[in-house]
Formats: structure tokens, C-alpha cells, sequence
């Protein structure tokens, strides 16, 4: 494997980590006002992921920065390129982050209500409008010859991109309410369960929809077909297992599965991407490619070096976070933050 | 509106909100966990009781610069597409690292920090924010080694139009950095100390957990005398590295259009024409010039003319004077502000060690009040001068901020995108400020018991809605 393949797989890696998490977290946060009744279960539902969203958010923040550092080109043409979508990205993850930590600092309706839209918006806009720019990543987007791309907005807001988009929302919206099983007792837990079986259905519809367009408005089953093939099989059978493992209240087993099927879907992206990074509508010379896209081989070699010997401990920490927080220790104090 | 323009205000609006936060992060940090250490080691819970107060600060300072930092890595890519092209190869390195092993060692410890008082044993939740604290203080440096990159390109070769990295090493050993890291770090460590003694005075004043804030104040006093110093120190070296490194920028800071006497004067005050290239008014120190730059009283410095003329020989015509006012009245601004702050540390100190804290003049209490806001004065004053004074490049002497920006993004998007980010800005420092006010208000002793009640979904049963 070439240190530029070794730089696309970790970058990968580091998206899908960041939707399987954070995917989580987004679920959550958009529950707090579809499934939460009153504002105890709003507040428990935020304390669920109080600990984990900061370290969450920043698997997107290293995979800008692992892509800015291996691929220049490809962080350059796609940031400047979808300026518009990733400025309200910001803005909503502006918003989602603060209000976490503002909302429970004043005891007033009108502040926390306030802060609750702020809350279900920045856990909305994100997964939806990251749906729609990895869409495009495979449906292709006007590049030019300078690797430059000048989209216009149909070019990034098409039935096929928001289609992207709602999936992706829902996929966190389960993954997110299977997260709440595991966290809460009761009645919100069985209310999450329900709310996730139910969801379901549509989740499926989403999915087969979206990769029957996927079929025949992009190419990446033409260059990746066999594979990909595969991986759709790998999908569906996940998918069913989901659904038996909700339906069975296996909370632990369900939760895993749906994380799989975040896992798979930006997978394939990647897959479908390979070798490029990303695909222009122009002309396929000017997709950018793993080679045309890539910093120096002095650069990558030295950052695989980096990342490969830090990689291990960051991951052994953010576990051990996880199971400090598992550990239901009988703390009669409350949650102060 | 002209779209360079307008990048450089965002880019500069954002950079300076985010640094309004970022430095208080590195500083509460460092003396949460010196408080939370002197509660393992003396077990009094008083010190507990302080980590617990001014982290709750520094929580709500850290969320939001959290989330503007997420902004500040993407405008590179957004809003300076061109210039990310040509340095990603190097530049990119160092923010990548900072992710990997700063971001995610300060956001995970902080999270297990916060929630986890109840749920690790003492020694292990202390470890928990001296990662944090070492957390911060690691990404202050990889950003700098970026930053110092900007002002001294080193480890790189060009290849087909692009700076790709040649030596790592080099890079992370940069003069620049190696001074500019202890000069930002030892400020945000001030900026920290400042903080805490300045709401200690206002609640001594107050009369009001007068122990309490006494202990904060004596622990952040003891911070602050050897950071302002330090800064100081620091700074003296980094004037005379300029000189050697970035003449431009040290002749715009000394408004010294043609190359000065030999021994060099120190301009104090200026009044600066720069479409005459000339000064109105001065007020003058003999030697000070000479001093500063070379730590003796001696030897010329050279003007801001004589370098441009030296620079359109090497890089072609162009004009290569920064913003001269803004250079020159940044530095000074600065320098007083640190001044101040360093004769503040050291009669604070004075007090301190003379156990005269309690019966000592409401004067001093209420300047230290105030000065809360002097290192966030000299923070963006000492940042204004370094990037100002790099001006017309982004990377000097390699590439012009004019070709920086991103070519495929119309004014029209940066303005929305500008008017957009300031709103949040103002929205966020109101609220900020406000919470910050309650915080103080309610005190230590109301801060552990919240408004509303929190329920640990964590619980052994686990939380049950009836």
C-alpha cells in the first residue's frame, strides 16, 4: 500500500469514526425535542452525551486536518467549493456546542426553550448538510482544469444530494435513539426503542432509494461494482439484524448494528471515491486523484509516522472514557457541569 | 467589496474572537490544576472547592473555544484555498498533529474531568486536567509551529509551484517558534492568573467568601509575576530575532522609515504619514533602539526605505511596507499593557507576602479589577503586530496574501459568511459575559448545587421517568 492509500484509508477511518459517534450524539440531540416530554427527559438526554460530543466533534476536526495535511488540493477544492454549505455547518455546530453547556446555567423557560432549538437545529443541519456534500463527492461536481470547482446551487442541491441528506439525518436519528436505550431506563428508554423501530421502515425505503440513484447517477458501481456489491449485501443483512436485535430489545446488539450501517454507507462512499478523492462533472481528467491531490512523499512519510505511533493511545483513551462513564458507579450526587 | 478584503476580515474577526479564549483556556487550566493538586496533596477541601469554582469558567470559556475553533481550521480551506494549496504540504502537518494529540487528549480528559469528580479516585481525576492543561499547552505550540512557518519558512523546498516539506525537524526547531511559543504561552498563562485575581479582588471588595478568594488570589498572584515577567523576557529576545529575521516588521514597529543612527534611538510616540514616508512629531529615548535589538547600546537599525528598495531588487517590483500606524501603535500598545501588568504582579505579590492582603487600599483591589482586560488588550495587540507586520505576504517572502484568497468565492458569499459569523460572535460574547457575571455573583458556595436539578443518567438504577 502506497502512503497516499494509507492516507485515503485513514482519512476514511477518521469520517466514519467521527459519523459513527458523532452520528450518535447528532441522534441525540435532535431526540431532546422529538422524543423528549418535558424537561428532566430533555436534560437527561443531554447528560447522556455530555461527557463524549466535544472528543466526538473532534474525529471531524483531525480528519480536516489529516486532509489538509495529506491531501491539500482535495481540502482546498472541497472547503472553498462548498463554502455556502459548510458556512451554515458552522454555524450550526457553533450553536449545538453552547448550548449544551448555556442551556442549564439560568433557571428560565423562555432560555432553556431557546436554547432547545438551538439544539435540535445544530443536531439537524449537520448530518443533512454532510449528507448532501458527500453525495455530491460521487455524483461529481463542476471542477475545472485549475482544480478549482464552481458549483452552481443545483449543482450541490439536486434531488439525488438531498436525498443524501434525509438519509443521513434519519441514520442518526436511530443510531442516536439506540444510543438513549443504552443510557436511560424506563419509560424514555422504551419510548426510544419504539420510536426507533418504527423509524425503521422509512430508514429502509431511504436507503434502498438512495443507492438505486446512486446506481444511475453516479459511476462508482460502474468502477467499483463487484465490491460494492458485496458491501450492499453486508448492508442489508446488518440492516435486518438491526431490526431483530430492536425488536428483541437487545439495546447493545442494536446499537452496534446501526453504528455498522453509518459505518458501511460512508464506507462505500469511500470506496466508490477510490482512487479519487473527488469527481469532477467536467471531465474525469480533472477529478482529483490520490496522486494529483497528494502532498509530498517526505510529508506523508513523516505524518504516517506521527499518526501511527499516536493513533493507539488516543484510542485507548477515548475507550477507557467510554468505559469510565459505562461503569454505572452509585453516585447519588448530581450531574453538575 | 473587494474579496481580499473582506477575507481578511473574516479571517481576522474570527482569529482574534477565537483568541479572546484560547488563552484563558491555557491559563485556567494550569491553575485549576495547580488547585486541584494542592487539594491531593493538602486535602483541605477548600482547594477542591476553588477547582471546582473556576472550572466552572472555564468550562463555559471553553465550549465556545471549542466550537470557533473548528471555524478557524476550516476558513483555511474555505476561505484561503490558494494558500492552502501552496502551504498545505507543510502547514498542514502541525494542525493535523495538534488534532491528534492535542485536541483529542484536552476534549476527552476534560469530559472525564467534569463528569467524573464522583467516579475517579482523587489522584486519577487530577491526572485527568493536568492532560487537559498539558492538552492546551501542546496546541498552542503545533499552531504555532504553523504560524512560525508564515513568518519563517523553513524545512521546505518548491516544487512545481508549492512549498512541500524537506525536514520536519526544521521545522518544529524554527527560531520563530522556539521564541514565540514561550512568548504566547507564558501570556496565556498571565491571561489565566489575571482572570482569577481580578474577580478575587472585585469579591474581597465585596467582602464576600473573603478566605475563599484570598487563596484564589494568592495562587494566581504567584502565576501571574512569573508569567508577566517571562512574557517580558521572552519579548526582549523575539525584538532582537526580528531584527535579524523580518527587518520590515521591526522597522514598521519603530516607524523607522530610513535606517536609524548608530547608536539607534527608541521612538516612544509618533504621529506617522505614511504617503509621505515620513514622522510628524517624535519623542525619543537615546540608545533604547540599539538596546532592544541587540542587548547593547549600540549598532544601527535598519529602515523600512532602504529595505524596500532591497526587497523589489529580490522579489520583483511591489510595495513591501505593512499598515506602518497599525505595526508601530500595536507594539506600544503591547509593550504598556505588559508593563503595567508586570508592576501590578509585583505589588500584588508584595501584598501577598507581607500577609497585607486583608487590610490593603479598595485602590489597588479595584486597578486589579480592571485589569482583567489588560492581557486580552496585549494578547491582540502582540498578535495585530505579528500579522499586520507580516503583511503584503501570508508566507514570507513566498507568497503575497493577494494570492491567497480562494479564487471560486464571490464577495457576496464572504459577506454573508462575514455578517453571519459576526452575529454569532456578538450573540456569544453577550452571553458569555453574562454567565460569567452569575458565575462570579452566585459565588463558590452555590456553584456545586445547581439551579436546576441534573439527573446522572449513569446512576447505578439507572434513570427512571415515572
Amino acid at each position: 500500500m502506497s502512503l497516499n492509500e494509507l492516507w485515503f484509508l485513514l482519512i476514511a477511518v477518521l469520517f466514519v469514526g467521527f459519523f459513527f459517534l458523532e452520528g450518535f450524539d447528532f441522534g441525540v440531540g435532535m431526540s431532546t425535542t422529538i422524543l423528549a416530554k418535558n424537561d428532566t427527559e430533555r436534560r437527561v438526554l443531554i447528560n447522556s452525551i455530555g461527557p463524549f460530543w466535544d472528543a466526538n466533534e473532534v474525529w471531524l476536526i483531525t480528519a480536516g486536518g489529516a486532509m489538509f495535511a495529506a491531501f491539500p488540493h482535495w481540502y482546498a477544492t472541497l472547503f472553498s467549493g462548498f463554502y455556502t454549505p459548510l458556512v451554515f455547518v458552522l454555524l450550526a455546530l457553533i450553536g449545538r456546542g453552547v448550548a449544551f453547556e448555556f442551556r442549564g446555567k439560568v433557571a428560565s423557560e423562555t432560555w432553556k426553550k431557546t436554547w432547545d432549538i438551538v439544539i435540535f437545529i445544530g443536531s439537524l443541519l449537520p448530518p443533512l448538510l454532510f449528507g448532501v456534500v458527500f453525495a455530491c463527492l460521487i455524483q461529481g461536481v463542476p471542477i475545472g482544469e485549475d482544480m478549482n470547482m464552481n458549483a452552481g446551487l443545483f449543482d450541490v442541491v439536486n434531488v439525488y444530494t438531498l436525498l443524501g441528506g434525509i438519509t443521513v439525518v434519519v441514520l442518526c436519528l436511530v443510531h442516536g435513539l439506540m444510543f438513549t436505550t443504552l443510557r436511560v431506563l424506563g419509560d424514555l428508554q422504551d419510548r426510544a426503542r419504539a420510536m426507533a423501530k418504527k423509524l425503521l421502515i422509512p430508514l429502509a425505503i431511504l436507503m434502498v432509494g438512495f443507492t438505486v440513484m446512486t446506481y444511475f447517477n453516479t459511476d462508482v458501481f460502474e468502477v467499483r461494482g463487484t465490491i460494492l456489491s458485496i458491501v450492499a449485501v453486508v448492508g442489508v443483512i446488518v440492516y435486518l439484524l438491526a431490526a431483530f436485535f430492536i425488536s428483541r430489545k437487545r439495546d447493545g446488539w442494536a446499537f452496534g448494528m446501526t453504528g455498522a450501517i453509518i459505518a458501511i454507507s460512508f464506507t462505500s462512499i469511500f470506496i466508490g471515491l477510490f482512487p479519487r478523492v473527488m469527481v469532477s462533472s467536467i471531465s474525469d481528467a480533472y477529478s482529483l486523484t490520490l496522486t494529483n491531490a497528494a502532498s509530498g512523499q517526505y510529508s506523508l512519510k513523516v505524518m504516517s509516522i506521527i499518526a501511527l505511533t499516536l493513533l493507539p493511545f488516543v484510542l485507548g483513551y477515548q475507550i477507557w472514557s467510554y468505559f469510565v462513564f459505562h461503569k454505572r458507579v452509585n453516585a447519588k450526587d448530581h450531574l453538575e457541569y | 467589496m473587494d474579496p481580499v478584503m473582506l477575507s481578511r476580515i473574516q479571517f481576522a474577526s474570527t482569529t482574534l474572537f477565537h483568541f479572546i479564549f484560547v488563552p484563558l483556556s491555557i491559563g485556567l487550566a494550569l491553575l485549576i490544576a495547580i488547585m486541584e493538586t494542592m487539594y491531593v496533596v493538602k486535602g483541605k477541601e477548600v482547594y477542591k472547592k476553588m477547582a471546582k469554582f473556576w472550572g466552572h469558567l472555564f468550562l463555559i470559556n471553553f465550549a465556545v473555544g471549542v466550537v470557533t475553533g473548528i471555524l478557524q481550521e476550516f476558513q483555511f480551506g474555505m476561505n484561503w484555498s490558494d494558500y492552502s494549496r501552496f502551504v498545505g504540504d507543510v502547514f498542514g502537518a502541525p494542525l493535523a498533529v495538534e488534532a491528534l494529540l492535542a485536541f483529542f487528549l484536552e476534549s476527552t480528559f476534560l469530559g472525564i474531568w467534569i463528569f467524573g469528580w464522583e467516579r475517579l479516585s482523587k489522584k486519577l481525576h487530577l491526572m485527568c486536567i493536568w492532560l487537559v492543561a498539558f492538552g492546551t499547552t501542546m496546541s498552542a505550540f503545533w499552531i504555532l509551529v504553523a504560524n512560525s512557518f508564515m513568518q519563517r519558512p523553513v524545512g521546505f523546498e518548491i516544487n512545481n509551484g508549492r512549498a512541500e516539506m524537506n525536514d520536519f525537524l526544521a521545522l518544529i526547531t524554527n527560531g520563530q517558534v522556539l521564541l514565540e511559543f514561550p512568548h504566547t504561552i507564558l501570556a496565556a498563562f498571565m491571561t489565566g492568573a489575571f482572570l482569577v485575581t481580578g474577580i478575587s479582588a472585585y469579591k474581597m471588595l465585596k467582602r464576600q467568601d473573603f478566605e475563599f478568594f484570598k487563596k484564589s488570589f494568592i495562587v494566581a498572584i504567584i502565576v501571574g509575576l512569573v508569567s508577566s515577567i517571562g512574557v517580558a523576557l521572552v519579548g526582549h529576545s523575539q525584538a532582537q530575532y526580528l531584527v535579524k529575521t523580518q527587518p520590515m516588521k521591526m522597522a514598521a514597529s519603530e516607524a523607522l522609515w530610513d535606517t536609524s543612527t548608530d547608536p539607534a534611538p527608541w521612538t516612544v510616540v509618533a504621529t506617522i504619514d505614511p504617503e509621505k514616508k515620513e514622522n510628524g512629531m517624535t519623542f525619543k529615548i537615546p540608545y533604547l533602539l540599539s538596546f532592544l535589538s541587540y542587548s547593547k547600546f549600540s549598532g544601527e537599525v535598519v529602515g523600512m526605505n532602504q529595505l524596500q528598495a532591497e526587497y523589489e531588487q529580490k522579489y520583483g517590483p511591489g510595495d513591501y511596507i505593512p499598515p506602518v500606524r497599525t505595526t508601530f501603535w500595536s507594539f506600544r500598545i503591547m509593550v504598556a499593557s505588559g508593563s503595567v501588568l508586570i508592576l501590578l504582579a509585583m505589588y500584588g505579590f508584595y501584598l501577598v507576602a507581607r500577609k497585607k492582603l486583608e487590610q490593603t487600599n479598595k485602590w489597588f483591589m479595584r486597578i486589579m479589577v480592571g485589569a482583567i482586560s489588560l492581557p486580552f488588550i496585549a494578547n491582540w495587540a502582540g498578535w495585530i503586530m505579528t500579522e499586520i507586520g507580516r503583511q503584503p505576504w501570508t508566507v514570507f517572502g513566498l507568497f503575497t496574501t493577494e494570492d491567497s484568497i480562494s479564487p471560486n468565492v464571490s464577495a457576496g458569499q464572504i459577506l454573508f459568511s462575514l455578517i453571519s459569523f459576526s452575529l454569532a460572535y456578538t450573540v456569544l460574547a453577550i452571553i458569555l459575559v453574562y454567565l460569567f457575571v452569575r458565575v462570579i455573583k452566585k459565588g463558590p458556595n452555590d456553584s456545586g448545587s445547581h439551579i436546576e436539578e441534573s439527573h446522572d443518567p449513569f446512576d447505578k438504577e439507572g434513570y427512571h421517568v415515572s
